[in-house]
């Protein structure tokens, strides 16, 4: 008996501090470990999506609330004046988890400037092609925001990667999240940056 | 107290050197080394988690009920695997990006879990530091070495830290890339084991 209880006290214990003490550390890398997504993950992905904006996408983001949780947008001025948005959704059903993607869509004529891939864990060589290799993604550029953006194999308009199908519908599948989302929230967008 | 002090840390950089010496915590061994960095990356986090997940055991040996022990290990090595993945994904994020999946994996890696149940759990805490310094240096000179072999061989070029090379072959070079991919790894590995097991003959 005695012994039982020493095993769960010394249990409970170990439990309770190594808990405490993550949380503790979780809270202190929190604000960096955001910071250092938004550098090393989606600038990357805007930057090459917003090629010629005349203003800072990244210091004028800001946060809607959805049903799936908060939302970070960034809002970009075109060359010819009108406004984007770009924003990122996560693709289920990669080879390796789910597939994030930034998406940018025109807010004046309700077309997707373009797609592109910012984490997966596919595998090196085939599915990561989806990112490295500009050819898939592009397919999305000047898509209208109410196309079929599902793949060819599934009735749509996107021809998958050759070797990495399961890869390149997890992507498609992010794409119309965006388009879901985009078509919700416009409005509230559009408030945002008047 | 100082020799034995000594002969606890140097045995982990030579006689008892985990991947070459006792085949053990191949898993990361094999899978990361495709370059310098990430085994001197890996090898680090790896080192800090023995040192430490070593210390606790050794100071909590006596409070540890015998058969909760292993129980016991894993939680704490786990708390430690996790304070790892958060400090590099907030300072060294692409290091973090490249090693993915095998810094939790950390928590299951027999070495750490090795040292705990055969040393940390019998031995003083300033043993078990000594003991889990040398053991987690001669790993990331295994994993270094071994990424340094490949990353020659297979790229052309070592990268030490931060992404850029310090040193390229050339453009002459044409680069053997099956030895950066997974079978390159086991030929690398059996290749190394086969020199040093040559060198250690008596």
């Amino acid at each position: 008996m005695r012994e039982m209880i020493s095993m769960i006290v010394v249990l409970t214990l170990l439990a309770s501090v190594s808990g405490g003490l993550l949380a503790a550390v979780k809270s202190g890398t929190e604000v960096r470990i955001e910071e250092q997504i938004l550098q090393f993950q989606k600038a990357p992905a805007i930057e090459s999506l917003f090629t010629d904006v005349t203003n800072d996408p990244l210091k004028e983001r800001f946060n809607l609330e959805t049903e799936g949780g908060t939302l970070q947008m960034f809002p970009g001025k075109l060359q010819d004046g009108s406004k984007a948005v770009a924003f990122e959704t996560f693709g289920k059903g990669g080879y390796g988890g789910d597939i994030g993607l930034m998406v940018a869509i025109n807010l004046d004529s309700d077309q997707l400037v373009g797609a592109r891939v910012t984490t997966h864990a596919e595998t090196p060589g085939l599915g990561s092609r989806a990112k490295d290799d500009l050819t898939f993604v592009s397919q999305f550029n000047n898509k209208p925001v109410d196309a079929n953006l599902a793949l060819k194999a599934d009735n749509g308009s996107i021809d998958a990667i050759s070797g990495a199908t399961v890869t390149a519908r997890a992507v498609t599948r992010a794409a119309i999240l965006a388009q879901e989302l985009y078509s919700q929230l416009k409005p509230e967008i559009l408030k945002q940056i008047q | 107290m100082a020799q034995s002090l000594a002969k606890e840390f140097t045995k982990g950089l030579w006689a008892e050197i985990p991947p070459f010496r006792l085949v053990l915590g191949l898993c990361p061994t094999l899978a990361v080394t495709k370059t310098v960095e990430n085994g001197i990356g890996m090898g680090l986090a790896t080192t800090f988690v023995l040192v430490f997940s070593n210390l606790l055991i050794s100071i909590l040996r006596n409070a540890i009920p015998p058969k909760v022990r292993i129980a016991c290990y894993i939680v704490i090595i786990a708390t430690f695997v996790t304070i790892v993945e958060l400090v590099m994904q907030a300072f060294t994020y692409p290091l973090f990006l490249t090693l993915g999946i095998f810094i939790p994996l950390i928590v299951v890696n027999c070495i750490v879990l090795g040292r705990a149940e055969a040393f940390a759990s019998k031995n003083t805490p300033v043993l078990a530091v000594a003991d889990g310094l040398g053991i987690g240096i001669g790993f990331t000179l295994s994993l270094a070495s071994l990424g340094a072999v490949r990353e020659l061989i297979g790229a052309g070029t070592i990268t030490i830290w931060g992404g850029n090379p310090v040193f390229a072959v050339g453009d002459w070079y044409h680069p053997f890339s099956f030895m950066v991919e997974a079978p390159g790894a086991f030929v690398a590995l059996g290749l190394m084991l086969a020199c040093m097991n040559l060198i250690g003959k008596k």
